[in-house]
């Protein structure tokens, strides 16, 4: 199948999942008990009138899947309405947080890759041996430590004991000086679990094509261990590295919810935890619709990365 | 061989009768033969190979011990007692772990209080002790259930294919769709905070994963020739999906469910730090670090580091394991390192 094909295939499947989607949504912040109009008509003066009124706002008075559709429908234009507690619109609150989130996943992506592709590197090549069971172990750590306490650690030492990072963010532009150097420790927070989990796989695929033919090949034809490894394995291992790269990004959007908790960084993840406590249904929906159409479209790279980057591969 | 002279034989095998010849004359034959099975090459069952590969794994051994030694010292925390009968009436732990003192508020580790009080003068050894209650029932009952909701419905899917295959992996697509700890949040707000709350809402994130994993075993399991011949002697599908196919698909489910246990304690403690797992005040590890931010910044460490440390202890002891656990069960299987850890 060429990859055009694929391609088609491929973007025909994800309708139904995008539509499962939306509906999951939809009906999650359906089944919360109470209803925007109960909100807000907590704070003010109840009269029948005003009720009526609110109801009519927000299609309550709709059989249901009228009410999906028209919510569907705004959705798709990203007008997700007001929130119920800022009386900002829902698009433009997530879009005011997005750059932080944006460069905090950034980062911690970044720092994920430079620790984990070069240490899975050194770990392939010692296959076996004390410096591979090293990596093993430090691999098993990084999984195994919660994020939220790693963040509060780091936190302990080098923020309230040695000084070195302010404790809560600076309220500066996303990309300047302040910022950056605050983002350092929520970023190897959210990075650290990643990295070991790369790591892992670099590793894994490499021992893979280190014993294979043309491995040997390129040996006996005089090329240097060091050339052999950049060019050759490292190159074709990273066709599956590739590809689990891309689908970490869901790991890092799961991590960021914590680790902007941890931080009080001022992104889509503690947004998302505020309109839980305070139920803000509109802001609830459109964060967790943004995040799962995210990452449907997210793994739909990944799938046509590794068919490019692997020709071999055709579904 | 006694248990072979206690077995009638039969001329039907399935909906399948033969006949033709006399039953008595292949016990007969049995008796008279003083064969004896080569004792090397006795199949054993799976369960005890698996066993044996696993003794010879130090690290995955130091994991089990660890796991050993934190549950001992949370069952005998403190008394347990079912409907007013006191079944375990040992109490290790120094102080009640819910009862507060207030003359002692935020003090550092001392002799009293080796990991030192909190905010509200409770005892954080006790309630470390204690909290592996939570914690460890919440991994081990959310991934049984999971496990009682995934298998089947990934071995129905993979089995018969279909119809039943795309209503269950479209399920199971969109709710991949979800990141683990954005659906389990968006569940209990749903649900409610609470003990089984925070469980349904994990059983519900946790169960896709063995679903999609059994399903691809099946798959290629099912093209094995004992499956044509079950179904030749006209086996029943129940008992050629859960006699037959099932039981040799299950090695990378079992190691999954293994380091899942360490990854829904993980999660669920990230729910208890969010504040959204049990009642604000539990003595749940995630839930006692829930305010531990602002004591920190007071400089109270010993408020956040013991919980966090009995977490991490645990989680990579369920992860020495689970790798033993994949060594011993599934030899071929990949060690990338995907372990368990869902994104």
């Amino acid at each position: 199948m060429s990859l055009q094909r694929y391609l088609i295939k491929r973007l025909l499947v994800m309708i139904p999942v995008l539509l499962g989607v939306t509906i999951l949504t939809f009906s999650l912040t359906k089944m919360l008990p109470g209803s925007p109009v109960d909100y807000i008509l907590q704070f003010q003066e109840t009269t029948p009138g005003l009720r009526e009124q609110l109801r009519a706002q927000y299609n309550l008075n709709e059989p249901i899947y009228i009410q999906y559709w028209l919510w569907l429908r705004d959705a798709m234009m990203l007008d997700f309405g007001d929130s119920l507690i800022s009386d900002r619109s829902v698009s433009g609150a997530i879009l005011n947080r997005l750059p932080n989130t944006l460069l905090l996943g950034a980062m911690g992506f970044g720092i994920a890759i430079a620790i984990g592709i070069p240490l899975g590197v050194v770990a392939a090549i010692n296959n076996g041996n004390t410096v591979d069971e090293a990596s093993r172990v430090a691999a098993l750590i990084g999984i195994a430590t919660p994020n939220f306490w790693l963040g509060l650690m780091l936190l302990l030492v080098f923020s309230v004991q040695l000084g070195l990072f302010r404790v809560i963010p600076p309220d500066k532009a996303v990309l300047s000086p302040a910022m950056l150097k605050f983002v350092i420790l929520p970023a190897i927070t959210l990075g650290t679990a990643s990295s070991a989990l790369i790591m892992r796989l670099t590793r894994s695929s490499m021992v893979e094509e280190l014993n294979k033919d043309y491995v040997r090949t390129a040996k006996a034809k005089g090329l240097s261990e060091r050339t052999v490894i950049v060019k050759h394995v490292l190159r074709n291992s990273m066709v599956s590295v590739v590809t689990v790269a891309a689908i970490q990004v869901a790991f890092i959007v799961n991590g960021s919810v914590v680790v902007e908790q941890v931080f009080s960084w001022p992104g889509v993840g503690r947004l998302l935890i505020d309109a839980i406590t305070q139920r803000d249904l509109p802001v609830l929906q459109a964060i967790v619709l943004m995040i799962a159409v995210t990452i449907v479209f997210v793994n739909l790279v990944a799938d046509l990365l590794y068919s490019w980057l692997d020709p071999r591969i055709r579904y | 061989m006694s248990h072979e002279s206690q077995r009638t034989t039969t001329t039907e095998r399935g909906r399948i009768r033969v006949t033709g010849f006399d039953t008595s004359v292949f016990e007969d034959r049995d008796e008279r033969f003083e064969w004896q099975q080569d004792e090397s090459t006795v199949s054993r069952d799976r369960m005890t190979r698996a066993w044996e590969r696993f003794k010879r794994n130090r690290t995955a051994l130091v994991g089990l011990a660890i796991i050993a030694v934190m549950l001992f010292t949370t069952i005998f925390a403190r008394p347990i007692a079912i409907e007013g009968i006191t079944i375990q009436p040992f109490s290790l732990a120094p102080f009640d772990p819910t009862n507060s003192n207030f003359g002692a508020l935020n003090q550092g580790p001392s002799a009293a209080h080796p990991f030192g009080t909190d905010w509200s003068g409770k005892d954080i050894l006790s309630r470390v002790m204690y909290g592996g209650r939570y914690s460890l029932t919440i991994g081990v009952i959310t991934v049984g259930i999971a496990l009682s909701v995934g298998v089947p419905l990934g071995a129905l899917a993979g089995y018969y294919g279909g119809w039943i295959d795309e209503v269950i992996m479209r399920l199971v697509d969109i709710l991949y769709a979800f990141p683990f700890l954005v659906l389990a949040i968006a569940l209990i707000a749903v649900l409610g905070q609470g003990f089984w709350n925070m469980i349904t809402a994990l059983v519900l994130v946790v169960w896709i994963s063995y679903a999609r994993l059994l399903r691809g075993e099946v798959l290629s399991v099912k093209e094995n020739e004992y499956v044509t011949a079950a179904k030749a002697l006209g086996a029943r599908d129940r008992s050629i999906i859960f006699r037959h196919v099932v039981p040799n698909a299950m090695a990378p489910v079992i190691v999954q469910a293994t380091l899942g246990i360490g990854t829904v304690v993980l999660n669920a403690a990230a729910l208890g730090f969010l504040g959204l797992g049990l009642e604000p005040g539990s003595p749940e590890w995630g839930s006692m670090l829930a305010r531990g931010r602002s004591s920190l910044i007071q400089g109270q460490w010993w408020i956040t580091v013991f919980p966090g440390l009995a977490i991490f202890l645990f989680v990579l002891s369920i992860n020495l394991v689970g790798d033993g656990v994949r060594d011993a069960v599934d030899p071929q299987g990949d060690t990338s390192g995907g372990a368990g850890v869902r994104e």
